[in-house]
C-alpha cells in the first residue's frame, strides 16, 4: 500500500498525487515510469514519474481522468492509498548539452515533458518549451515550465489563454524565427506527436517522444506494449518509453492503442452510473 | 514425526531417507493387504471432472481429484517395490512408495509430511506436474496396465490437509545468521526460501508483481490451477518464516549488488523465470486483435479479466479465435479462450500431434473441449481491416523432415500451399524468452546466446554467492524442472554460506552478516 501524502487539482480532469513510495524516488530518473493499481480490483496502469525527492522519499504523479481507473486515482485524497506501486520502469530520458532544445507538452503530456525540460535545462541546453491545452482551464505546470525554460510558449485550441492555434503551429514559428534547433522533445497526445514528428522530419531536427502504448507489468513480459520502430519491434516498457519520433509508427500505435476501447467504455459506465447511484443517496 | 499416534508408523520409520538413497535400497517392509496379483488387477481410477461442455463456460478447475476412497483405492494398487523406479524418474526424488503406504494406513498428516520432505509445493505439483512423463511413465505397474495415478494421490493428500487445517510447519534448524534474497516468486524461488528457512536461514522473496507466485499466478490458468491453491501454498513457506516483498523490480527498484552490497544479504537466488514472449516476425503481427499468450493469461489469470467488469482489467476475445503453437502455454491459450465465449477457437500448429510438447492429458481435455487442431500448419502473414484489426492469417502447409537435434522431426513448407483463415483474434503462443532486466543490470554476470543465466553443476552462476534456476538458466522448462533446480541451488547455497561462516569464525575479516 502506497500512502497518498498530497493531492492538488491542476486543472478539472487533472490530477497531481504526492506518493511515499522511498525505493522509487532513490532511483528514479527523467522519463522513468510507474505501474500503479489502484484497487485490490483495478487495472494496472503506466504513469510517468513528474518528479521524485530521495530525502522525503516521494514521487509525483500527475494524472487526467479518462477512463474507470484514472478516474478512480484523481478522485483519491490525501491519506488514502494506491494499492500496488511499482518502478522505477522504462530507460530514462537522454540528457545532455545538445545547445537549443524546443520542449514541447501537449494536454497532461506537460506533466511528462515538464521532468525532461528541467533535466535538460540543468544540463545546460537553451530551452524553449511549448505547452498546448484545449482551452485556457487544461492547462498546467504553467510556472513550472517557466522556472526551467528560457523561454516558454503557451498555445491553446480556442485561443482563451497564450497563443491560438496547436503546438506544431509554434514549433514551426520557432524554426523559422529562430532557425533550427539541436533537438526536439514532444510527448502529448499520439496525433500531437506525429505532427511534431512530421514537421521537424524535412528539416532534420532530432526528435524524440514519450509513447504511451498499453501495457501490463512493465518488465517486458506481455508484448501488449509493442511498438514498430525503425521496422523493427519494440517494447515501450523495456526498450523505451521514448523512441526516436522519425521511426515510430504512428498509424499502427493509435490502433492498437484502440483494442480495448470498447471494454474500457463499458466499464466507464457502470463505474460513472454506480456512483451517480451512491451520489444520490447522501443527498 | 508427531501426532498420528493412532496411525501405524512402520511403513514411514522405515523408509529409507535421502541420505540412504546412494547405498543399496533397504528392504522396505509391505504394508498393503492384497497380494500382487489382486492388486494388478485393479484399474486405474479416474479423477471426477466436470464435464466438458459444462465447463468452457466457467473458469472453475476441470478435474476435482480423487476423494478419500478413491485416493485409497488407487493406493493398494502399489506394488511396493524394493527399488522403486518411480522415485527416480521423480525431479526431486519424492519418496513415493512411502507416501502411498501411508495413504493405505490412513495417516494422511505423514504422507503429505513424507511428500513435503522432497518438494514443499505438493498441491501445485500435484496438479501441474506432467506425471505420465516423470514418474508415472516409470511405474512398475504401467508395464502391464495403466500406471498408478501418483500425481493425483499426492494432490489429494495436499487438499485434505488444507481442507482439515492439518498442516503444521516442518521443524527449523536454529538460526544460521545469514540471509538470502530470492528473486521471483515461481516454484523455484518459493522451493529455494522453504528449503532455506528450515536450514536456519533468513529468506527475503522479492517479487515483481503485485501477487507472489510467478508463473503460476500469472500463466497458468485457474481451472487447470486454482490461484486459492497458489495462495495457500505461498501462506505455507510464508509460515517458514519467510518474507516476501511484492511490487520490487530487482533489476530496477533494487540491483542485485544492493542486495549484495548494502542491503547485507549472504547470497542471492534468480528465479526470474522465461517470461518475455516470442513473436513470430511476420507481417502484420502488431495489428490490433493479435496477443500474445503472456497478455492473454496474464489479463485472465493474474488481473481476472474473466470477471470483468467486477475487476477493471478487460480481455477482448472476438468471434474466433486462432491460436499459434503447440506447447503447454498454447494449450493453455487455447482453453482460456474458449471460455471467453468466442464461436470457434482454433490451434494451429506447425509439425503434427506426436511432436506436440504439451502435456497429453491437457490435449485431451482441449479436444474434449471442442478446440480444433490444425497441424502441419504455419503462419505465414496476419492480414488485418481498414481499422487495423486483424481479419484473417495466412498460413502454408508443412510436411515433416529429417528431425531435429531433440529429435523432432523438422517442419519444411511445402510449396504453393498457401491459405488463409478468417478470424479476428489471434495469440500467438510459439514460446517465452528469459527475462533480460537483471542480466543487463549485474554486471560479470555471464549469459547464454539466448539470453539465459549461465550456471554450474551446483546451480552458481559466473559470480560467487548468486545462484540460479528454473527457465532464467533453461529457457523454457516445467514447474517440476524449477523445484528441482530450487532444491539443488538451495544445497549449494547453504555450502557457500556455511564456509563463509567457518571463515568468519576464524577470524576472517569477510562480514557477510545482514545488518538488521
Amino acid at each position: 500500500m502506497y500512502h497518498i501524502i498530497q493531492t492538488e487539482t491542476l486543472a478539472p480532469t487533472i490530477t497531481k498525487l504526492t506518493v511515499e513510495a522511498p525505493l522509487i524516488a532513490r532511483k528514479r530518473k527523467a522519463g522513468n515510469f510507474v505501474i500503479v493499481r489502484p484497487t485490490p480490483t483495478g487495472e494496472r496502469i503506466p504513469l510517468t514519474i513528474v518528479d521524485s525527492d530521495p530525502d522525503k522519499g516521494t514521487i509525483v504523479i500527475i494524472v487526467q481522468a479518462i477512463g474507470k481507473t484514472t478516474h478512480i486515482i484523481t478522485e483519491m485524497v490525501e491519506g488514502e492509498y494506491l494499492m500496488d506501486v511499482v518502478g522505477p520502469l522504462g530507460e530514462p530520458t537522454p540528457v545532455s548539452d545538445f545547445g537549443t532544445v524546443v520542449c514541447i507538452g501537449g494536454g497532461v503530456g506537460t506533466a511528462v515533458i515538464y521532468p525532461i525540460a528541467k533535466a535538460l535545462k540543468e544540463a545546460g541546453n537553451r530551452v524553449v518549451s511549448i505547452i498546448g491545452a484545449r482551452n485556457r482551464e487544461l492547462v498546467i505546470l504553467e510556472d513550472e515550465m517557466a522556472a526551467v525554460s528560457d523561454e516558454l510558449i503557451v498555445t491553446t485550441d480556442d485561443g482563451s489563454h497564450g497563443k491560438k492555434g496547436f503546438v506544431t503551429d509554434a514549433l514551426q514559428e520557432v524554426i523559422t524565427g529562430q532557425g533550427k534547433p539541436n533537438a526536439v522533445y514532444a510527448i502529448g497526445p499520439l496525433p500531437m506527436m506525429r505532427a511534431v514528428a512530421n514537421v521537424t522530419r524535412e528539416p532534420g531536427i532530432r526528435t524524440w517522444v514519450s509513447l504511451n502504448p498499453i501495457m501490463m507489468d512493465g518488465t517486458g513480459m506481455c508484448g501488449a506494449c509493442r511498438v514498430t520502430v525503425g521496422n523493427e519491434m519494440k517494447f515501450a516498457c523495456v526498450d523505451g518509453p521514448e523512441f526516436d519520433a522519425h521511426e515510430v509508427n504512428f498509424d499502427e500505435l493509435i490502433a492498437r492503442n484502440r483494442t480495448y476501447a470498447g471494454p474500457e467504455q463499458e466499464a466507464f459506465s457502470t463505474w460513472k452510473n454506480r456512483t451517480e447511484t451512491t451520489d444520490c443517496k447522501h443527498l | 514425526m508427531s501426532g498420528n499416534g493412532q496411525q501405524k508408523k512402520e511403513a514411514g520409520d522405515k523408509a529409507p531417507d535421502s541420505k540412504s538413497q546412494n547405498k543399496k535400497a533397504p528392504k522396505r517392509q509391505k504394508v498393503i493387504a492384497l497380494k500382487p496379483k489382486e492388486r494388478m488387477k485393479i484399474p486405474r481410477h479416474l479423477p471426477n471432472e466436470q464435464d466438458p461442455m459444462e465447463r468452457i463456460t466457467n473458469f472453475c478447475e476441470v478435474s476435482n481429484g480423487f476423494d478419500i476412497d478413491k485416493a485409497i483405492a488407487e493406493a493398494n494398487r502399489c506394488l511396493e517395490c524394493n527399488d522403486p523406479v518411480c522415485m527416480k524418474a521423480c525431479p526431486v526424488n519424492v519418496d513415493i512408495p512411502a507416501f502411498i503406504q501411508l495413504l493405505y494406513q490412513g495417516d494422511y498428516a505423514g504422507a503429505i509430511r513424507k511428500i513435503r520432505e522432497s518438494n514443499y509445493l505438493p498441491a501445485i505439483c500435484g496438479r501441474v506436474c506432467p506425471q505420465e512423463n516423470l514418474c508415472e511413465n516409470s511405474c512398475i505397474v504401467g508395464k502391464k496396465l495403466e500406471p498408478l495415478a501418483i500425481g493425483k494421490m499426492e494432490r489429494f493428500l495436499a487438499d485434505y490437509e488444507a481442507r482439515t487445517g492439518t498442516f503444521t510447519p516442518p521443524p527449523l534448524a536454529e538460526s544460521k545468521g545469514q540471509s538470502v534474497a530470492v528473486v521471483g516468486s515461481g516454484p523455484g524461488g518459493l522451493t529455494v526460501a522453504a528449503e532455506l528457512a528450515q536450514m536456519g536461514y533468513d529468506v527475503t522473496i522479492f517479487e515483481a508483481l503485485h501477487e507472489a507466485g510467478g508463473v503460476l499466478k500469472y500463466g497458468i490458468p485457474e481451472f487447470r490451477l486454482p490461484k486459492q491453491i497458489v495462495d495457500e501454498e505461498v501462506d505455507r513457506v510464508k509460515a517458514l518464516g519467510v518474507k516476501i516483498e511484492t511490487n520490487v523490480i530487482i533489476g530496477r527498484t533494487l540491483t542485485i549488488d544492493e542486495l549484495l552490497g548494502e542491503m547485507g544479504f549472504g547470497a542471492v537466488y534468480i528465479g526470474t523465470g522465461a517470461g518475455s514472449p516470442r513473436f513470430l516476425n511476420v507481417p502484420g503481427e502488431n495489428l490490433s486483435g493479435v496477443y500474445s499468450a503472456s497478455e492473454l493469461l496474464t489479463r485472465v489469470n493474474l488481473m481476472k479479466a474473466y470477471k470483468f467488469p467486477e475487476f477493471d482489467t478487460p480481455m477482448q476475445i472476438g468471434n474466433k479465435v486462432v491460436v499459434l503453437g503447440g506447447g503447454d502455454v498454447a494449450m493453455d491459450a487455447v482453453r482460456t479462450s474458449k471460455r471467453l465465449g468466442p464461436e470457434q477457437t482454433l490451434l494451429l500448429y506447425r509439425r503434427s500431434r506426436e511432436e506436440m510438447p504439451a502435456r497429453i492429458e491437457e490435449v485431451h481435455h482441449a479436444e474434449e473441449e471442442g478446440i480444433e487442431f490444425h497441424f502441419l500448419t504455419s503462419p505465414v502473414a496476419i492480414h488485418g481491416d481498414e481499422n487495423g484489426w486483424v481479419k484473417a492469417i495466412e498460413c502454408q502447409k508443412m510436411e515433416l523432415g529429417e528431425p531435429d537435434e531433440k529429435g523432432r522431426r523438422r517442419p519444411i513448407p511445402i510449396e504453393g500451399s498457401n491459405f488463409t483463415i478468417e478470424t479476428d483474434t489471434v495469440v500467438v503462443a510459439i514460446g517465452q524468452s528469459p527475462n533480460p532486466i537483471i542480466q543487463q543490470t549485474t554486471p560479470g554476470l555471464e549469459t547464454t546466446q539466448w539470453g539465459t543465466i549461465v550456471v554450474d553443476a551446483d546451480g552458481a552462476t559466473t559470480r560467487p554467492g548468486i545462484y540460479a534456476g528454473g527457465d532464467i538458466s533453461r529457457g523454457g522448462a516445467t514447474v517440476i524442472q524449477a523445484v528441482a533446480d530450487g532444491k539443488r541451488a538451495s544445497r549449494s547455497i547453504d555450502t557457500y554460506l556455511t564456509k563463509l561462516r567457518e571463515e568468519a569464525v576464524s577470524g576472517s575479516t569477510k562480514k557477510h552478516q545482514r545488518q538488521e
